[in-house]
Order: structure tokens, then sequence, then C-alpha cells
């Protein structure tokens, strides 16, 4: 909404000066957006007169034109104008003006050949009509004298931009904006003497309202005004729409739009004599169309709020008119509509069409049901005024009638929700002055709700119009009190930030992407998961949620690396989903790792980074967050992303469960799908809410302390095996030969080639054994170590290797 | 002299002059040898005759014990001498780059969630969260913002389905409906999580970061939230002062509800937080709605309270200097580096929010 100070003086008696004014908006709750000035802007524009005007040397439709700008100050200007001629009066920028139309900022410039300095202007340039062809006709009685001065007025020009709320019609009009400000103490509401029209001729148009279900008009008034001869606005008025930003058309139109602004009544002027018969304000029918002011033709739907005629739609009620029945220039006849439709009715049409328009946008927040008259009143004034003619009397249908709302509001309430005692003659007098009127009532007042105010449902609305107008500054800080009700996180939630810094300290930088992705790379990653589309994306780059946590984080590693930064580890931890409802959706872990470890380095070998990093980077951090190494669990089923030979799965115990996570080197075909260049790409997936919460507390953790000081003995064995036999497998065995005496596994070798058959290895293990209770004999170790070479070859069919 | 003397003083003589490992090995095998000099001695003790033979033991033990110390002194002398000499030789240019440093670094919306975290710990908030996916109600219409109301045009809207029943969240306020609705007050929590709007340019990324926070209770007035927000800003700008500005505003599920601004100004290029008469939003706040409250059972006569929604993205680039907040979301490797926290530094209300 914008406004000016000079029109809010309009309403407004105030000695005060903008600075405060804008201050005072900002504290009462219509925040100042943007304060634009347009004075400044327009001092630069000046009345001039052209006194030679000779043929481009170079092109047949322009001239080149000398201009006295005042004080014997000449410029040569290049002009396209057919009007331009010796001894015309028009208006001249220089070079550094910004053309208010175009937004183009002049220099000085060469116009095939000949140099410009400046510009003269068409009223359409400056925006004060739509006349663009040729530069503006000044009259020479008015102007002869005033060339070289400002063609506008100086007057303090500055526009307001206010954010309103949407709950707020009232302060689309300047006058609620300074009935706010009066009730805060600035200034003084003024009570302009309304003329109502006295007219005896009647309105011989009919209007009728359909009683129909969800009908979205409510009351239709209107008045004829004939004979009347449309113009331009007078300079006021023009002046008064320019200020705030509006572009003047013609005077009918000119008023109905100063009247919105100024009291936030929406008129919609008809050319009655474009009108068949009768208006029937009713609900449209599927199929029916209209060609609207904004040369659009729309297709309507069922139940749509619809003015119309004989003929068919003139145009949506409350949002926007149709071209047939629209005023012009030569227009004698008007019909004046000032009308209440229904918030919900205009919301749900305009959404369905997809329309903006100014009426839409106060209907839909709730007009001043009775302002009906009022508008009309001030409108026809003004029109008769301008444009002459007769108006008739006022027409007005209802089929409603709009009652106050009443609140009873307590007044102790009022310290009860902001903690800020105030004198109940202040709140009086606020409310007052915000147009309630009070009864008082033993425990409460009585409130009538002002008309204007569709916002004003109950107690709280009353709290919070003393609170705002009063001052939020006045109410007092209080100090937080550190009562606790929970702990700040539960497991899932610490287990969350526990993994996330753990992942970091393995090296990798965390990464934060967005939700949702590109369906291709989403495809790459999805498996048979379901799709998850959403139906108004703002790029196809980002049409579907991520069914994987890797789909963003692969796109982000190619970006990076073609950024020629060839060694990248990137993690994420973050939602992915499953499926469109609330709550179908888990946390993951996901980290890449691309290129080499150690390049370029003087003192290591480097080499790519390969599955056992990432198998390090996963198990660490899961031993880290407290799962127990030795009853982690391993195959090699994952899904079809990973290599199919190089890729685990994560189990947190033998007894498969849930996957706790995977693990491996990215298929190559994904690579080469999107073009990803690097030595290597392997990748860890954690899903977090597959993992175990039911940790106990760190004093539960700790189990007795239980160490052996008796001798340790290591033995190496070598077997050779089947090649697909699991290493995991193996340790697993020989531990459970006794495992009350085996303390450790170590696999120190693994080997294949010269010497071993193609389709077995050797495993070279030490085992460590060492009894907790008594020293082990030779015998004893020499039957341990048959009875593991024994077990081993039993179980594994393999040879102990001699 | 006796033979006894000699030996001695032979030896005595030859530790004197300079000797390597091997020479004194050398001289230690001559002495105590099989046929060492020391040892024949011990051999003849057996042809001494009785009288003699106490006194010439004795003698000889003594001797013995004297010279061995003496030799071995000499050893251990030689051995770090020679181990000196050899480290000398070994002396290597340490000023060589160390081996390959593994660093990783936390992204700094993490971090900043982490900080609030902890200023909201020190004063009683727990933490909640909720689906990213919402349905309709409980992101708009639970939040009093019935269809067909104006508010829903302050929000740009994600839909998953063409009913525009399920929705990627506008805002965290519907964990607030989430946590009342399985709950019983009082409610103290703060709900960080992903937030989502149709919109992208400089200054909006359709995927952004918000923090809402509430607490219900049977006396929490305008007051409160005040004195909690003032807190918590002094404490996550780790500033002893702040220029605070409640203004009023209008959010469908809060009433009276504000926008709170924070003075700052520019110096030296750099913004400068809690000086200066510029104002700069941060967030917008209220006491929750009593419609909102009776949509979740919750006895609006008896409780009541405040709710405030930060933006998250916003607080960290204010901090950390951060221009561009689309970055946030580029996954630059560079950018990460530069504004990426140290795992290791994790905010705390004992070690406090940053070294």
């Amino acid at each position: 909404m914008k406004i000016s100070f000079d029109w809010l003086k309009d309403h407004l008696k105030t000695a005060s000066n903008e600075k405060k004014l804008l201050d005072q908006l900002t504290n009462i709750g219509l925040e100042v957006e943007s304060v634009e000035s347009l004075s400044a802007e327009n001092e630069l524009f000046k009345v001039a007169k052209i006194i030679k005007a000779e043929k481009h040397p170079n092109a047949d439709r322009l001239k080149v034109c000398d201009v006295s700008i005042g004080n014997g100050d000449i410029k040569k200007v290049v002009c396209g104008a057919v009007n331009a001629k010796e001894g015309l009066i028009t208006v001249y920028a220089p070079p550094g003006a910004t053309i208010p139309k175009t937004q183009i900022n002049l220099e000085v410039a060469k116009i095939r050949g000949v140099t410009s300095y400046g510009m003269l202007c068409s009223e359409y340039e400056l925006n004060l009509s739509d006349e663009s062809d040729g530069i503006i006709e000044l009259s020479k009685s008015q102007y002869q004298k005033k060339i070289g001065k400002c063609y506008f007025k100086k007057t303090n020009l500055n526009c307001i931009d206010l954010s309103i709320t949407p709950n707020r019609p009232d302060c689309l009009g300047v006058r609620g904006i300074a009935r706010d400000l009066a009730a805060s103490g600035f200034g003084k509401l003024k009570y302009p003497n309304e003329k109502e029209v006295k007219s005896k001729i009647k309105q011989t148009l009919s209007v009728k309202i359909a009683k129909e279900k969800n009908q979205g008009c409510y009351t239709f008034g209107s008045c004829l005004i004939t004979n009347v001869k449309n113009t331009e606005s007078p300079k006021w008025l023009k002046d008064k729409l320019i200020s705030v930003g509006q572009k003047p058309i013609s005077a009918i139109v000119d008023v109905t739009n100063y009247v919105m602004l100024d009291i936030n009544r929406p008129l919609h002027a008809y050319d009655a004599d474009k009108i068949e018969k009768g208006i029937i304000v009713r609900n449209s029918k599927s199929g029916e169309e209209f060609k609207a002011l904004d040369n659009k033709t729309y297709k309507l739907e069922n139940g749509m709020c619809v003015i119309s005629d004989n003929q068919g739609v003139l145009g949506l009620g409350g949002i926007i008119g149709g071209i047939r029945s629209s005023t012009e220039i030569n227009t004698k006849n008007i019909l004046l509509e000032s009308a209440y439709f229904e918030p919900v009715s205009i919301r749900k049409t305009s959404k369905k069409l997809n329309l903006e328009t100014d009426a839409k946008f106060r209907f839909e927040r709730g007009i001043d049901p009775n302002s009906i008259e009022s508008g009309l009143n001030r409108a026809s004034t003004l029109i008769k005024e301008i444009c002459g003619g007769e108006i008739s009397k006022i027409d007005v249908q209802k089929i409603k009638n709009f009652k106050n709302r009443t609140i009873n509001f307590d007044p102790d309430l009022f310290e009860k929700v902001t903690g800020l005692k105030i004198h109940s003659k202040k709140m009086f007098q606020i409310l007052g002055d915000l147009g309630f009127k009070y009864k008082k009532k033993k425990k409460y007042l009585e409130l009538k709700v002002p008309s204007w105010r569709p916002d004003i449902n109950q107690q709280i609305d009353i709290i919070e119009e003393i609170a705002r107008i009063n001052g939020y500054d006045q109410i007092k800080t209080i100090s937080p009190k550190k009562e606790r009700y929970k702990p700040t996180l539960n497991k899932i939630q610490k287990l969350f930030h526990f993994l996330q810094r753990a992942v970091a300290t393995k090296g990798y930088f965390e990464a934060i992407t967005w939700s949702f992705t590109d369906q291709k790379y989403n495809n790459l990653f999805k498996q048979n998961k379901k799709e998850i589309k959403i139906i108004n994306p703002i790029s196809s780059e980002i049409g579907v949620l991520r069914n994987s946590i890797f789909s963003n984080l692969i796109f982000y590693i190619r970006k990076n690396l073609n950024r020629d930064i060839k060694d990248l580890s990137l993690f994420e931890i973050g939602p992915i989903f499953n499926g469109s409802n609330p709550g179908e959706q888990e946390t993951v872990v996901g980290g890449l790792r691309a290129g080499k470890i150690s390049r370029l380095s003087w003192i290591e070998d480097d080499r790519n980074v390969d599955i056992f990093d990432v198998k390090k980077d996963i198990i660490q951090t899961l031993v880290e967050a407290g799962y127990n190494r030795s009853k982690i669990y391993i195959d090699d089923n994952t899904p079809s992303y990973y290599h199919p030979g190089k890729s685990g799965r994560i189990f947190l115990n033998k007894h498969k469960d849930k996957v706790a996570g995977y693990f491996g080197e990215i298929h190559p075909n994904i690579l080469k799908k999107i073009e990803i260049k690097t030595e290597a790409l392997v990748g860890f997936e954690i899903f977090v809410d597959n993992l175990k919460k039911t940790k106990k507390l760190f004093r539960d953790q700790k189990k007795n302390y239980q160490v052996s000081d008796f001798q340790k003995s290591e033995r190496d064995f070598a077997f050779i095996i089947d090649k697909n036999f699991k290493s995991q497998e193996l340790i697993q065995i020989i531990s459970n030969v006794n495992p009350n005496i085996i303390s450790n596994v170590d696999i120190f070798d693994v080997y294949e080639g010269e010497n071993i058959p193609n389709d077995k290895k050797s495993i070279a293990v030490n085992i460590s054994i060492q009894s907790l209770d008594k020293p082990l004999k030779d015998e004893d170790l020499e039957k341990i170590n048959k009875l593991i070479i024994d077990t081993v070859e039993k179980e594994t069919g393999a040879k102990i290797r001699s | 002299m006796s033979d006894l003397k000699k030996i001695k003083e032979e030896t005595l003589s030859k530790l004197r002059s300079k000797l390597d490992l091997s020479q004194i090995n050398e001289l230690k095998s001559d002495l105590f040898g099989k046929n060492g000099k020391i040892t024949n001695q011990f051999k003849k003790i057996g042809s001494i005759s009785d009288s003699e033979k106490k006194k010439y033991a004795s003698e000889l033990n003594i001797i013995k014990d004297e010279l061995q110390t003496l030799i071995n002194l000499k050893i251990s002398e030689i051995e770090i001498l020679e181990v000196n000499e050899k480290l000398q030789k070994e002396k290597i240019d340490v000023t060589l780059p160390e081996r390959p440093i593994i660093r990783g670094k936390i992204h700094p919306v993490s971090q900043t969630i982490d900080e609030i975290s902890s200023i909201f710990s020190e004063i009683g908030f727990s933490v909640e969260e909720g689906p990213d996916v919402e349905n309709e109600y409980n992101n708009f219409t639970a939040l009093n913002t019935p269809d067909y109301h104006p508010a829903r045009d302050m929000h740009d809207t994600f839909y998953l389905d063409e009913k525009k029943q399920k929705l990627l969240r506008t805002h965290t306020s519907p964990v607030q409906i989430r946590t009342m609705i399985k709950g019983k007050p009082p409610f103290k929590i703060i709900a960080p999580g992903r937030t989502y709007r149709s919109d992208s340019d400089q200054t909006h990324a359709p995927m952004f970061h918000q923090v809402e926070g509430l607490h219900i209770d049977k006396d929490i007035n305008m007051g409160h939230l005040k004195g909690c927000l003032n807190y918590f800003i002094k404490e996550f700008f780790e500033v002893d002062k702040i220029k605070m500005r409640f203004r009023p505003s209008h959010f469908p599920f809060t009433e009276p509800s504000a926008e709170v601004d924070i003075g700052y100004k520019i110096k030296d290029g750099k913004i400068v937080i809690g000086e200066g008469d510029q104002w700069l939003e941060i967030l917008g706040c209220g006491m929750v709605h009593p419609n909102v409250l009776k949509n979740v059972n919750v006895d609006s006569d008896k409780f009541q309270g405040y709710a405030f929604g930060i933006g998250i993205d916003r607080l960290a680039m204010l901090k950390y200097g951060i221009n561009d907040l689309r970055a946030f979301f580029e996954c630059d490797y560079r950018w990460l580096n530069h504004f990426g926290f140290d795992p290791l530094d994790v905010p705390t209300n004992y070690r406090g929010l940053s070294r």
C-alpha cells in the first residue's frame, strides 16, 4: 500500500514531520517497506521551448532541435516527435534523468551522427497519460513565463510503501492508516463533511441479486450518472495518483481509483448504455466466457459470482470488469457499482482463474460493508464536478443485513497476556479512537466492533489492538527462568549429532543439499522405491523428493571435480523419502570419497581411495557411536548402484534384522552415465533409523575390568581355502574354537597366485592365546593348535599350508 | 711387583687410552675370558699354600671387581659416544611437510543449529522434530490459517498431490501442533529443521532452515517472550548488549504478533550487530493464538504462552559474515572448507559457543 504524507494529511491533523511518521507507522504495525523520493528525481524535468527545429541530416523522421531551458541556456536535442516544431513549449529531460515510464536513465548520446543532450518528453513517458503520439504541448499563456522552471510541482512527494498485513483491509485505504495513527497519538483524525447526493432522479436500471446457494454478493449499491463528458482528470487528481505510483487514465477511472485508495472502497463504473436491460448478479455456469479489461478471455466454471445482463457476463464481481461494458472517453451515461462481495468466494474464483487485481486483493480481505453509500456519494459527486451530468438516487439491493459484532471483553485479560498494566482510561481512548463503541458492564466491556474491522472476532484481537497502539516497547522484559521439563536431546537426537561429528572427524566435509533432486539423478539410486513428484516444482531439476542420500551428493562431487578439485570427501546427514505421506521418511548419513589419498606427497605413496577406506570410516563411526565391532556382521548383498564385487552390507549383529549400512565402490556405469571423471569413487550409507537406540548409559556400558596376568602365546597359521570363502567367517570359526583362551585373531596376509590352486586363496592369521585363570603349558598350546587346525579344516574345507 | 698388581697397572693404563667398542671387548676377554689373565689367576689359587690362599683370593677378588666395574663404565661411555656420533649423522630436514592431514568440516548451518540448541538448553528448552512432508492441516488449518485465507499467500507452497493435502512444510510451526497434540502442557520446546517454499532468487532458496520455539504454561506472557528472545540474541551473537525492537505484525497462529528487528551498523564493510541505527528483521513471534490451542485441545483459559520462528540460515549469515544464502546449498568444497567448523568444536554451555 503506497501513501504520501500529503494524502495522509487529508485525514489527519498533525504538525509532526515525515521522519517521525515513518517511525510511528512501523511502531503500530504498519511496516514501512520503502520510501521512494519522487521529488528529487522529478526536479530534473524542466519546462522548455523549442527555438529551432531542423530536419536531421541523416534521418527523415528525426529532427534536431535547439531547446531553450531558461537563463539563455540552449541544448541540442534530437527528437522523433512529429509535433516538435519551433515555438512549442514542452518538457525537457536532461542527461542523468530517469524517464518515469521506461525507467531508462538518459545519457548524452549520438543519434545517427548528431549528439543529443537529453530528451523531450511525451505524456506517456512521464506517466501522465497514455498519450504517446508526440511530445507534450504546454499552453503558451500558462507556461511562457515558466521556461527553465521545474515542470512538476515541488511538494513533499515521498511515496511511502507500507507492507499491510493480510488482517488489515481497512489500512488499504489512507483513511484507515490515518485512524490508526490518530489512535496512537500521532495527530487528530479529521471528519470531513460527507456530501450526500440528494437527487430526485430514479436509478432506472434494474439490479437484481439472484437468490442462490453460495451467492458471493451480499449487497449491490449503484447509481446512474447521465450525460457526463469523460475527460482527462484535473491536475490535483492526477498528481495525487502519481504520488502513490498510480497511472492516471481518465476522470471516471481516476475517481474510482482515488476513492478506493482513499477509503478502501472499490467501485466499478459501467457504460450504462452498453448494459442490456439490467444487471443480474448470479453464479456463473460452466463454460460461460467473457473478455475482461485485461484483454484476456476467461472461461468460467460453475458458481463464480458474475455481474451479468441479458446478453451474458459483464464482469467478475469484485475481481475484474469486462470490455463489453467498459467506460471510454466518449462514454455518456455511467452506472457506478459499490458492492459487498464475500471474501472466500472472491478468493476461490481468482485462484481458479489465476487473476490478481487491486479489487480482488481488497475484497478477499474484507471490505467495509457499511461503505457502500459513502463510496457512491463521494465518487459520483467528484465525477459530476469533473465531468458534469446528473446523478440518480442510490439504489441498494441486499440479500443479507450486516450487523456489527459484539465482543464482551474482560480488561484484566490484557495484563494477563501482555504482563503490562495500563489505565482503563488509556484503554478506552485507544478503542474509541479505533472506532469501537463500548459500554461498561459489571465485569467486562461490551464492545461493538467497527464495520471496517473484519479481523476482530474475539478478546485476543482486542488485546492486540491495545498492545499495538500503546506500543510494544512498553511491555517489560522478563528474564528467562532455567526451569526444565525434559532433557534437551533424546537418544535419537544425540545419536544424530554424534554421527554427524563422528563422520566429519574422518575427514569428510559436511554438505547440506536440498531434499528434492533431479529425477535423472534420483533414478540412479532409487531402486524400487516410489518416486515422489512435486506437482509444482520451480524447475525440473528439483522435481522429485530424493529417495537416496546419494543423488545430490554425487551431483556435487561431480561439480567439485569439474572445479578441478581432485580429492574430495563429502557427507550429508538428512532425510530421504520413501513415500509422500508425513513420516514416510528416514534419516540417512551418506558419504562419498573421490580421488586419491596422499596425492603428491613426498613421503607417502599415493593411492586411489578404495572400499576399505570407506569401510573403515563406516565401521569406526559405528564403533565410536557405541556399537560392538565384534558383533558387526557383513555380507555382500548390496543395491545395484554399488560395484557388485566391491561393496558390502552391514548389520549390527548376525541375526540380520535391519540393514545398518552399505559401503563400497560406486558402480562404474553410474560414473559413466553422469560423466564423472575421477580415479576412484567410493561411498557409504548409514541408516540411522535402523540403528538400535537402546544404548545403555555410560555408567552401565562399563563391564568389570578384567585382564590376564598369564603368559600370552602367539601362533601363525596359513590356510589354503576356497577363493569365495569369507574371512569374516574364518575369524568367527577360529574364535569359537575356544573363546575363553583365544583372545585375538588377526589376518596378516591374503594371497592368491603362484603355488595356490586357481580356485583357492591363502589366508594367514595370527592368533593370540591367553588364559584368564591359569598359565598354559606346552601341551595345552599344542592341543589348542591342533583343535584350531582340525576345526577350520573340517568346517571350511581348508587345508593348513605347510 | 706381583702379577696381580702388574695386571692392574697394565689394564688401567690401557683404559686411559682411546678405545673403541671392539678394543675394549678384547681387553675384557683378555682379562676375564677362558684363558684370561684374571681367570688364570683364579686357576692358580689351588696351588698356593693354605696360609697365603685366603689373602691372595681376597686380593684377587677386589682387583677383579675393580677392573670389571671400570671396564663396564668405559663400555657404557663409549656406547653413548658412539650413539651420539651416529645420531649426528642422521640429522634430517624437519621442515619437510608432515604426512597428509585429514580434516573434516561441519556445515555452518549445523554448527548454528547446535549453537541455538545449546543456548536454549541453558534455559530449559528441549528439542522436538517433525516430518518434512506435512499434511495441509498441520501446516495451515490447525495454525489458524484456514483454506482460502489470504495469509496463505505469504507461503509459496510445494505440493505433493493435486488435492493439495500433502506438502513440504513451509515453516517449522507444524511441530508445535504435533508436540501439543501428543503431549500435555507445560511445553517448552524448540524445533529446528528444514523448511521449503517455492521461491528462488538471490535472497531466497527453495529450502532453508527455521527453528521454532514454543513455551506454554499457566502464566507465560509477552514479557517472557521478550526476555527469552533478548537472552537468545545476546547469547547467540556473543555480545553484552543488544538493540532490539519488537514491532507489531500479523501471523495467523499468534496474537498479539510481533516481528523482531535488531540494531546494526556497517563498519569497515562488515556488519556489527547490536549497535547503530539500522534495523534488521530477524524473526517473527507472538502469543500462541487461542484458536491454535483449541485445535490441539489445550485449555486456553488455563494455559497460554508464546511461539517464535527464526531463520537459521539468516542467523548464520549474520554471525559469520556469509553474503549469499544459496551458497549454503551449493557444496563448493572451497566454501565448505572456508566456512565450515572443526568437528571438535561442539558448542556447549560450559565451554561456550566458540573458542
